[in-house]
C-alpha cells in the first residue's frame, strides 16, 4: 500500500533522498483548496459555527492520532487520555484565575506532553494486543482517577468555573461561535503545518520505515525506540492542546474527556478519513461529526443505529477510508483519460 | 479472615460469567487474528432472548438459558457468513470499524425494542436467597452461576483435548496455514467455533441478568472487561481465559469491597501489570 501511495506522491522517479523529500512535501491544489474550504462555514453556514468549531478540535485531536497510528503504527485505544490532561490542565488554570488562552493551550501541551513522555517510555516497548490494552488500561485509569480526585476535578460533575478571557484581549466569545471557530480553525492550520513539516522530513520518512517493519529499521541505524518516544510525546502534547480548545471554547470540562468513548471515537473517525495521510483525521472527523449532529437531529435517541450503518458501510465500500477512496478514484481517472 | 471467604465466592462467581463471554473471543482472535468487538453484542442479545422469554412468553429461567445460547450462536454466525469473513485477511483497523459499526447498531436496536431502562426480572425460588457457611452468608445464584460455568469449562476442555474437532481448532490456532496444508477445513472450523463461541456469550448474558443487570449500554461497557480477560489471559487459550477471568473478578470485588473509594482502579492496575510482565498474556504463545 505504502509503496503504491509513495509512487504516486511522486511520479517522476526523484533523485536522490532530498529530491524525493522535497517532491512530497510540495504543496498540491487540492491542499490549498481544502484549506479555503474550511473558511467556507463562516459564509454559507453561519449557524453551525459551534459545531464547526468542535470539528476543528476534534480535527486536531484525530491529527495526532495518525501522527502515532496512520505512520507510526502504534494503535492506540487510549489517546484521549492526553486530550483529557490538556482539557483539565486549561479548566484548572482558568478556574485558579488565570483564563487567557493562547498561555492556557501553551500550559495544556506541556502538562500533556510531559504525561505523555512518561507513558512512551512503556508504550514504545509493546506492540500488537497488548499495546492496544496497554493504552486502554491507562487511558481508564486516568478517568477513574479523575473521577476520585473530586476535590480537584468537580469528579462525576465535573469542572465548574472555567471562564476564558478575551481572545488576544480583544475578540469576545460570542454566542454564534465566530470567535471560536477562528481560534480552533488557526489552531488546527498551524499545527498541521508542524505536523505536515515533521512528516516529510526525514525523521518522518524513518517512522513510516518503523510502521512497516519494525524489525529492520534498526539495522539501517534507526533508533526506533526514541523515535517512538519523541513522535509519541508530540502527539500527546497536540492531543493536550486540542483538549485545552474544547475546555476553553465550550468552559466546561467533563469526565468525558477522557473517557474510553472519546479514544474510541477518535479512532474510528481517523480510520473512516483514512489512515497515515495526515488529511484523513480531518475528513474523518468532519464526516463522522456532522453525520451525528445530522442523525441526532432526525432521530435523538436512535441515532447510534445510522452511525453504526454509516461505519458498516464505509468499510464495506471504502476499505483505506475516504481519502483511500477518492485516491483509488483519481487514479482510475487518470488511466482512462 | 471471614469476609475473605465471601469476597473470594463473589469473585470467583463474577470471574466466571466473564470466562463465559469472552471465551469465545479469545479463541476466535486466536484462529483467525479476527478482531470482534462486537462479542458483547451476542452476550446482551443473550440476555434480551431470557428477558423476553421469562417475561413475555413466561419460560421458566432454566429453559431460556438454552434459548440464550441458541440466540447468541445463530446471530454470530450469520453475521460471521455476511461479514466478517470477508475480513479475515482486512486489517485489524478496518476489522475494528466494522465491528464497532455492529455493537452501535445493536445498542440502537435494543434501545429501540427495550427502552434504555434496565430490565427487570424474577429469578424462581429455588435460586434465591442465601445459604450460610462458616458465618458466612453466600448466595445460591451465584453458587449455581459456579457451578454451571465450571461444568462448561469442563466439557470445553474435554472437547479441545480429546476430541477430533478440539484437535482441528487448536491446529488451527497454533498455525493456520500449516492445518489449511494438512487439510483441515479452517473456514468451516471457523465458522463453527464462532458460533460455539457467540453461543458461550450469550449463554453469558443470560447468567448474568440477575448479577449485572440488562441495559442496551451492555455491549459497550463489559466489552472492556471481555478484552482485558481476553488480554490478560492470552489468545487462543481457554486456560489462560479462565485464570484471567477468575483473576480480575476477584480483583475487581476485593478492591469494590476493601478500597471503594478506589472504585475499578484496581482492576485496571491488574490488568497493566499483568500485560507489561506478559505481553502475550498468562497462556499466550504469540
Amino acid at each position: 500500500m505504502t509503496s503504491e501511495t509513495l509512487a504516486a506522491a511522486a511520479p517522476a522517479a526523484p533523485a536522490g533522498p532530498h529530491e524525493f523529500l522535497h517532491a512530497q512535501a510540495r504543496w498540491r491544489w487540492s491542499e490549498i483548496a481544502f484549506w479555503l474550504a474550511t473558511l467556507l462555514p463562516f459564509v454559507l453556514t453561519p449557524d453551525y459555527l459551534v459545531l464547526a468549531s468542535q470539528v476543528a478540535i476534534t480535527a486536531l485531536f484525530a491529527l495526532s492520532l495518525d501522527l502515532i497510528l496512520g505512520f507510526s503504527g502504534i494503535v492506540s485505544l487510549g489517546h484521549a487520555a492526553y486530550f483529557g490532561v490538556g482539557a483539565y490542565t486549561a479548566g484548572l488554570i482558568s478556574v485558579w484565575g488565570w483564563g487567557e488562552p493562547l498561555t492556557g493551550l501553551v500550559a495544556a501541551g506541556i502538562a500533556a506532553g510531559i504525561v505523555g513522555y512518561v507513558t512512551s517510555f512503556v508504550i514504545a516497548r509493546f506492540r500488537h494486543l497488548a499495546l492496544i490494552m496497554i493504552t486502554l488500561g491507562f487511558c481508564l485509569l486516568l478517568q477513574e482517577a479523575a473521577n476520585d480526585a473530586n476535590w480537584l476535578t468537580g469528579g462525576f460533575n465535573g469542572l465548574q468555573g472555567v471562564h476564558t478571557w478575551k481572545l488576544l484581549g480583544a475578540f469576545d466569545w460570542d454566542l454564534y461561535g465566530y470567535t471560536a471557530y477562528a481560534y480552533a480553525l488557526a489552531g488546527l492550520f498551524v499545527i498541521f503545518l508542524v505536523a505536515r513539516r515533521i512528516i516529510h522530513s526525514p525523521f518522518g520518512l524513518a517512522l513510516r520505515g518503523i510502521r512497516e517493519n519494525g524489525a529492520r529499521m534498526p539495522a539501517i541505524g534507526a533508533p526506533i525506540l526514541s523515535h517512538i518516544r519523541t513522535i509519541y510525546t508530540i502527539a500527546a502534547i497536540i492531543a493536550g492542546v486540542a483538549g485545552a480548545m474544547l475546555t476553553q471554547t465550550t468552559e466546561t470540562v467533563s469526565l468525558e474527556a477522557l473517557g474510553f468513548q472519546r479514544s474510541a471515537d477518535v479512532l474510528v473517525m481517523l480510520i473512516v478519513g483514512g489512515t497515515g495521510r495526515l488529511y484523513g483525521g480531518l475528513i474523518g472527523a468532519a464526516v463522522y461529526m456532522v453525520a451525528r449532529d445530522q442523525f441526532s437531529g432526525l432521530n435523538p435517541q436512535y441515532w447510534y443505529f445510522w452511525i453504526g450503518l454509516l461505519l458498516i458501510a464505509i468499510v464495506m465500500f471504502l476499505p483505506n477510508g475516504i481519502l483511500g477512496g477518492l485516491e483509488l478514484l483519481a487514479r482510475r481517472l487518470k488511466v482512462r483519460p | 479472615m471471614l469476609p475473605a471467604l465471601g469476597v473470594l465466592f463473589d469473585g470467583v462467581a463474577y470471574g466466571m460469567l466473564l470466562f463465559l463471554m469472552s471465551v469465545g473471543l479469545s479463541v476466535t482472535l486466536g484462529m483467525m487474528n479476527f478482531v470482534n468487538l462486537a462479542h458483547c453484542s451476542f452476550a446482551m442479545l443473550g440476555g434480551y432472548v431470557t428477558v423476553t422469554l421469562m417475561n413475555a412468553a413466561g419460560w421458566p429461567f432454566l429453559a431460556t438459558l438454552p434459548a440464550a445460547f441458541v440466540g447468541g450462536a445463530v446471530a454470530s454466525i450469520a453475521l460471521e457468513r455476511v461479514f466478517f469473513r470477508r475480513f479475515y485477511n482486512s486489517n485489524e483497523l478496518n476489522q475494528c470499524l466494522l465491528t464497532i459499526g455492529i455493537v452501535f447498531v445493536s445498542i440502537a436496536a435494543a434501545a429501540y425494542l427495550y427502552g434504555t431502562d434496565q430490565q427487570p426480572m424474577q429469578l424462581p425460588p429455588y435460586l434465591r436467597g442465601s445459604f450460610n457457611v462458616a458465618g458466612v452468608d453466600l448466595a445460591v445464584y451465584r453458587l449455581f452461576l459456579i457451578v454451571v460455568a465450571a461444568l462448561i469449562t469442563v466439557v470445553l476442555m474435554v472437547t479441545l483435548e480429546s476430541t477430533r474437532f478440539g484437535a482441528q481448532v487448536r491446529a488451527a490456532v497454533n498455525n493456520q496455514r500449516m492445518a489449511r496444508g494438512l487439510g483441515i477445513d479452517v473456514d468451516r472450523l471457523f465458522a463453527f467455533t464462532f458460533a460455539l463461541g457467540g453461543g458461550l456469550a450469550g449463554l453469558g448474558g443470560g447468567l448474568a441478568l440477575p448479577m449485572l443487570g440488562l441495559d442496551p449500554s451492555f455491549a459497550l461497557t463489559y466489552l472492556i472487561y471481555v478484552l482485558i480477560v481476553v488480554a490478560v489471559g492470552g489468545l487462543g487459550s481457554i486456560a489462560g481465559s479462565l485464570a484471567a477471568a477468575m483473576l480480575l473478578g476477584v480483583a475487581d470485588m476485593a478492591g469494590k469491597y476493601y478500597v471503594p473509594a478506589l472504585g475499578s482502579v484496581l482492576i485496571y492496575l491488574v490488568m497493566l501489570v499483568m500485560i507489561m510482565w506478559r505481553p502475550t498474556g498468562l497462556f499466550g504463545r504469540r
